[in-house]
């Protein structure tokens, strides 16, 4: 690991300020925030990630859980995934979110791993996270050879002829289904980026990962209000029963009225280069019957686009089996 | 570990020179790390004595640990991580290094009373936190209700795992978990056992919270 200076900021304005005079926030950033730990020490340990400086805001005032004027919930950064998905709010309200959450990683890593560390989770590539490997993400211009080399795991949707890495995350599946709102603090104020804007697609700058520019802090996040009468679940598939990354997941939001989808909120993982909300799977629901051919056909459209790889092309029958199976549940729920 | 103390394992590993394999491991560690790291404890010393010599581009990082109900005032380099802290500077050589990258849970402490893979963790983030290793738990003469389960029913094989199976059993005691076998499975999955001693140590967790 690469030698650091190791920060504690007074307060949210200093954290930003510090971090502000980082030449990207994005891979390779010279100035990083560190939270849980979980992902950023990892990488620093592989030489994926050498900060010259760690700014540590586990002691800044954004580890609550609150509810909205709106009838909503607003998470603060630092909030553990533990407490977030034992939290009676999100269990009784948005259990897709508490679901994916508990499907995610370890108890212990849950109790370190926080929201917002969550949302900037990087990819499990083999090739990223070996530094003596090629890799445009980490070092670009240098190819991908995942493209021909070891694939199982990789994506099938969002891919480039530059980078085919998997979103690891399982929290922003659900988060993509639930429509939330990321808060972000930066040197020009701050701003509000919905879910579906903050991870952007690989295409030729496979090293930019989201919309964060340096010195953006991301404070908080904001969960719209419940939809009433609305079935949630998030359906995970992996090569074993726990502590695994997903093959394929699926959060699913789904409103059913008289035997009819009245409203739908699709979004896989697993299969893409970021968290994959799926507007064709929504539409190919949303006024028809809520059977299992209708949707199998929503799964097939949520697919279409699959690009598959040498070893990879079972993602495509296995995300669309888990898509269906995640509708059927929550049909039936 | 395979004997009734494992919290006091040198009496069992003492070689023909009286020199026990742990004792020596651990004074050839910290030694090396304090040469290696200029990581040190800092609590022994008086406080009228001169502060050691420290390269001030590393291993000058200040933190304050509570471990086990012990303060310990530390000066390190901030790449410590509580694993290695714990291991190296203050020679609890109690928790495991496994895979150093959260992958095995052989490193499960506890922060604030939740277990935490202290391999993913830096020392410098946990200023003025409680930390609770197996050491804190209980001794060779009052064994944590948890090791003396894991005793009673071989709970392991080699025993590298032991020290954070039991810390993260002792945590799972005070998390929401269902009532059956797969549910402590699920909450247990982040502790890796090669020997796969996995039966016999949900049975001890089994046996504690029907006890409990």
């Amino acid at each position: 690991m690469h030698t650091f200076e190791f920060i504690r900021p007074a307060d949210v304005a200093n954290a930003v300020a510090t971090a502000a005079q980082a030449k990207t926030a994005q891979q390779g950033a010279d100035i990083r925030f560190v939270a849980g730990g979980t992902t950023l020490i990892d990488l620093m340990k592989l030489n994926v990630e050498t900060p010259a400086r760690l700014i540590d805001i586990n002691r800044l005032p954004l580890d609550k859980i609150e509810m909205t004027p709106d009838g909503g919930l607003k998470i603060g950064a630092t909030v553990r995934n533990a407490d977030l998905a034992h939290h009676p709010v999100v269990q009784r309200d948005y259990t897709v979110l508490s679901q994916a959450l508990l499907a995610g990683a370890s108890a212990q890593l849950r109790n370190m791993a926080t929201t917002a560390g969550n949302l900037l989770q990087r990819t499990r590539c083999m090739y990223f996270r070996d530094a003596a490997m090629p890799c445009n993400k980490r070092e670009p211009g240098t190819g991908c050879p995942a493209i021909t080399g070891s694939n199982h795991t990789l994506a099938v949707l969002g891919t480039s002829e530059h980078c085919i890495a998997t979103h690891p995350s399982d929290m922003c599946v659900a988060m993509a289904a639930l429509e939330v709102t990321i808060h972000v603090q930066g040197s020009r104020g701050t701003r509000a980026v919905p879910i579906g804007q903050f991870h952007v697609l690989p295409g030729n700058t496979p090293q930019r990962e989201t919309v964060l520019e340096p010195g953006d802090l991301i404070t908080h996040v904001t969960l719209p209000p419940p939809v009433a009468g609305s079935s949630q679940v998030y359906l995970k598939l992996r090569d074993r029963a726990s502590y695994e990354f997903a093959l394929a997941s699926a959060a699913v939001v789904v409103s059913i009225a008289r035997g009819n989808v009245t409203r739908a909120r699709i979004a896989l993982g697993g299969v893409g280069t970021r968290p994959w909300r799926s507007p064709e799977a929504e539409a190919a629901l949303v006024g028809r019957s809520a059977n299992p051919a209708n949707f199998r056909k929503a799964a097939e459209a949520a697919l279409r686009a699959a690009k598959p790889q040498s070893e990879n092309a079972f993602k495509i029958e296995l995300a669309k089996r888990c898509l269906t199976h995640a509708l059927q549940m929550a049909a039936t729920a | 570990m395979s004997e009734q103390k494992p919290t006091e394992p040198r009496k069992h590993h003492a070689d023909v020179r009286g020199l026990s394999r742990r004792s020596f491991l651990t004074t050839a560690g910290t030694a090396g790390v304090i040469a290696a790291l200029d990581g040190r404890d800092l609590t022994a010393q008086s406080p009228s004595a001169d502060p050691p010599r420290i390269d001030d581009r590393v291993g000058n990082a200040q933190v304050t640990l509570h471990v086990n109900g012990k303060e310990h005032r530390l000066r390190i380099d901030p790449r410590t991580t509580l694993l290695d802290c714990l291991r190296e500077t203050i020679a609890l050589t109690g928790t495991k290094k496994g895979c150093d990258h959260g992958q095995c849970g052989a490193c499960t402490v506890h922060v604030n009373g939740r277990r935490v893979n202290s391999c993913l963790s830096l020392a410098l983030m946990h200023d003025g936190e409680e930390i609770t290793t197996i050491e804190g738990l209980g001794t060779a003469d009052a064994l944590h209700p948890m090791q003396a389960a894991f005793v009673a029913h071989d709970g392991y094989q080699c025993g590298y795992c032991t020290s954070g199976q039991i810390m993260s059993a002792v945590a799972l005691l005070t998390e929401p978990c269902g009532p059956d076998d797969i549910a402590v499975k699920e909450l247990m999955s982040g502790n890796i056992c090669r020997c796969g001693a996995y039966l016999n140590i949900v049975r001890a967790i089994q046996q504690v919270r029907r006890t409990a």
